[in-house]
């Protein structure tokens, strides 16, 4: 049997954050119905999310909402409203990321729902939390790096903020909220009590920058300071970072100076023969590996370091990464199909349980192609809603 | 309230981070955590610092990633330390280990010996790149990994070559998906009363970060990602205005929006770049550049009042010491004091996650090594 096996979970949610976290709860065994708005639905089927359109909408739309339904509705009607009142009596679960005081007025908000199911398990994510004047400011994954000090971390010294070229921070929010839903659904299998679950972005974002906040807030409060070339981690020392070869690149992790310069017969090395000096004159220890690993290629320098126990590795891109067996075992592209028949290719969870891949072979859906199934199933008012 | 998992026993056989992350986290929602550690010197992090940092006798970054747990020194190659951490698996709820493949086999505490000694053991494990396949062996680090990945060919500019994220991302998302796994198992096991295995690895997970991206490029014919030339590039499959501009005084971040209605507001004419939608994404680097040289005209205050006016959605760039100044910051709540047992305290995060609208603070700082020993061995009578 499958984890989250006959749990329903009704997703108002959009975008990245809370949808992240249905598609991990779906692909645990949960039922997951996506509440849309009739007519425009989830914006990221959309908008700005991707230049690529498949069988009509955004490819981020179809990665983050597979084995998902659709429910289109209109909330500010009343027999719609009462159908996904109907919806929330029978779900074990409900995510939102609205802006605080909206589920308040469309009558969804927790007080609410948990006088109509007071089993519930209501996860909601916001940008900021729901207090003070941050509260109704817009919760996206580039302005909260930039608020977090995220933007400080990454490239080097030189190249002014740098962000990470992901949505980093929904996905870490959509993370912590599936923990908190899950943490709530196993206290409410042993006590039968509902819950409320709440993430903010920021919370999120620092979360991801614990070591290096808590760092932060200990050292009299010393700004990162990253090196001016070859940066991976502005407070690790030398040879920390990615190098250029002959032929391509190296990632070089932790390694003594001394032994670096011997196994690499890079003599300049063999000046920094104390630990500390790999941090306090990381720069120029920097500037002479980097100097050094240009005159061979990648694989020459893997070959004497590797059996070395040296920590390094290839830099890969994603045909070379796709090409190599110790991607192909991972067993990791699956193929789904949508209603209509159309197929595409996508990630599976990255989560193993007892041995198995928690796969499932269902796209996303076109929006409200679920909603007379669902009517049929779930509802039993004489209602003459328009879906 | 009544932490989640209240009750819940959990033996952390782990070292550095990804692991220890999600002990923090399940140790946060309620569960009892024990590290088991070697006796000699226990978790590497101990001795791992970040600026030469300590707090007695530990990093700070071993403080940071452990606190509000217990430590169990037990040297695994022993037979009587082996015995006694074979009575607590038998009174554990979830073990979790991050050695690398064959290391617990020749223990003798892989999945299928601790099944036998407790066959309602959740056992989570943590490697690099799975378990089969050449890179089984491979050192699971995190920068590595992030290499191994693609991920670094997403961030920064197209002539930077290859830049990683600067912080442990693989291990963060891995002990995140590790976290999310084991309370899968908890609800599964109480249902079917039997054992559960749980598998993570830092390359899955890093696929998994880069999701979205992927997929895209399985489908649009297996097109590399094209980074921007511009400074301030924030994503390469995104369009403009996606990026941090440098201002007068500073830096701004503009995420997705109407670029004419953003040209109108910052008044800046991009009518020879953009006429229709697709043209965000087809003249990305002309507009971002184009519109960094009007932002750099005025100061970053200037500009977020004019844009948040209009509803677009903006912000300033800041720094640590900024950043921790926002009234945002200090309604969060974010950190809180660890209590050191010498009347000190120490600085540090809270949980992320709010349930029934409390924070998960805990105020227990990191275990000495060693430090529960005794009480353990005699709540469990293991000696």
């Amino acid at each position: 049997m499958q984890a989250l096996e006959d749990y329903l979970v009704i997703d108002f949610s959009q975008f990245l954050s809370g949808p992240s976290a249905s598609l991990r709860l779906a692909d645990m065994g949960a039922r997951v119905i996506k509440i849309e708005r009739a007519g425009v639905g989830d914006i990221c089927r959309t908008l700005y999310t991707s230049n690529l359109k498949m069988n009509g909408e955004s490819s981020v739309f179809h990665a983050i909402n597979r084995n998902k339904e659709s429910l289109a509705v209109d909330l500010k009607k009343e027999e719609d409203s009462e159908i996904v009142s109907e919806l929330l009596k029978k779900a074990d679960i409900m995510i939102h990321n609205f802006r605080p005081g909206v589920m308040e007025r469309l009558g969804f908000d927790y007080d609410t729902v948990k006088k109509i199911n007071p089993g519930i398990i209501y996860g909601e994510i916001s940008g900021y939390g729901d207090v003070g004047q941050w509260k109704t400011k817009p919760g996206q994954d580039l302005l909260l790096q930039s608020l977090t000090g995220l933007t400080s971390l990454t490239g080097n010294a030189t190249s002014g903020p740098v962000a990470m070229g992901l949505s980093i921070v929904d996905m870490l929010a959509g993370a912590h909220l599936a923990q908190g839903i899950l943490a709530c659904l196993y206290r409410k299998v042993i006590h039968q009590e509902g819950a409320l679950v709440q993430i903010s972005m920021m919370e999120s974002a620092y979360d991801f920058q614990f070591e290096t906040i808590t760092t932060f807030m200990n050292d009299g409060n010393c700004l990162p300071e990253r090196t001016e070339k070859n940066n991976a981690n502005a407070y690790l020392g030398a040879p920390y970072g990615i190098y250029q070869t002959k032929n391509g690149y190296l990632a070089l992790a932790m390694g003594s100076i001394p032994v670096l310069g011997q196994l690499l017969q890079c003599s300049p090395l063999m000046a920094y023969p104390e630990s500390a000096q790999a941090f306090t004159q990381r720069e120029e220890i920097k500037s002479i590996i980097a100097e050094h690993l240009l005159t061979d290629t990648t694989e020459k320098w893997l070959s004497i370091l590797e059996p070395a126990d040296i920590w390094c590795a290839n830099v890969l891109n994603w045909h070379e990464l796709m090409a190599n067996e110790g991607f192909k075992v991972l067993d990791i592209v699956q193929e789904v199909e949508m209603k209509d028949g159309y197929t595409y290719q996508t990630t599976r969870c990255p989560i193993r349980i007892d041995g198995e891949l928690l796969t499932s072979s269902k796209g996303s859906p076109k929006l409200g192609q679920d909603n007379q199934a669902i009517l049929n199933e779930f509802i039993h008012l004489k209602t003459t809603a328009n879906v | 309230m009544n932490r989640p998992l209240t009750g819940v026993l959990v033996l952390e056989f782990c070292q550095f981070l990804a692991g220890p992350s999600a002990g923090l986290k399940l140790a946060d929602l309620g569960a009892r955590v024990i590290k088991i550690e070697r006796p000699d010197g226990g978790d590497a992090c101990r001795q791992l610092s970040i600026k030469n940092l300590f707090v007695d006798e530990d990093s700070l970054l071993f403080h940071t990633i452990n606190r509000n747990k217990e430590s169990y020194a037990a040297d695994l190659k022993n037979k009587e330390d082996l015995n006694c951490l074979k009575k607590l698996i038998a009174k554990a709820d979830v073990m979790i280990h991050n050695f690398r493949p064959g290391v617990m086999e020749k223990i003798g505490l892989d999945y299928q010996q601790a099944q036998l000694i407790n066959p309602k053991i959740i056992y989570g494990m943590v490697t690099g790149y799975g378990n089969k396949g050449p890179w089984a062996n491979k050192p699971g680090q995190d920068l590595l990994v992030q290499a191994m990945s693609g991920l670094t060919y997403l961030s920064g500019k197209s002539t930077d070559g290859p830049v990683p994220f600067g912080l442990s991302v693989s291990d963060i998302m891995c002990g995140n998906h590790l976290v999310q796994g084991i309370l899968a198992a908890l609800i599964k096991r109480a249902k079917t009363q039997k054992s559960v295995l749980v598998e993570v690895s830092l390359l899955e997970s890093l696929l998994d970060v880069q999701f979205e991206v992927l997929t895209t490029y399985l489908n649009d014919g297996g097109k590399l990602p094209e980074r921007s030339q511009i400074d301030g590039s924030a994503h390469a499959y995104l369009s403009a205005p996606y990026a941090i501009y440098r201002t007068q005084d500073g830096y701004i971040s503009l995420a997705m929006g109407d670029l004419k209605l953003i040209a109108e507001v910052i008044q800046s004419d991009i009518s020879s770049f953009y006429a229709c939608e697709s043209d965000g994404f087809d003249k990305r680097d002309e507009i971002i550049a184009w519109l960094g040289q009007t932002f750099q005209t005025a100061p970053t205050d200037h500009w977020l009042k004019a844009l948040e006016a209009r509803g677009i959605w903006s912000a300033a760039v800041l720094d640590y010491q900024e950043a921790t100044a926002l009234s945002a910051y200090q309604h969060l709540e974010i950190e809180q004091d660890l209590e050191l047992g010498n009347g000190q305290t120490l600085k540090t995060t809270v949980s992320p996650i709010r349930i029934d609208r409390q924070k998960l603070t805990a105020k227990k700082a990191a275990p000495r090594l060693g430090a529960d020993n005794e009480k353990i061995n005699l709540a469990f009578e293991l000696k």
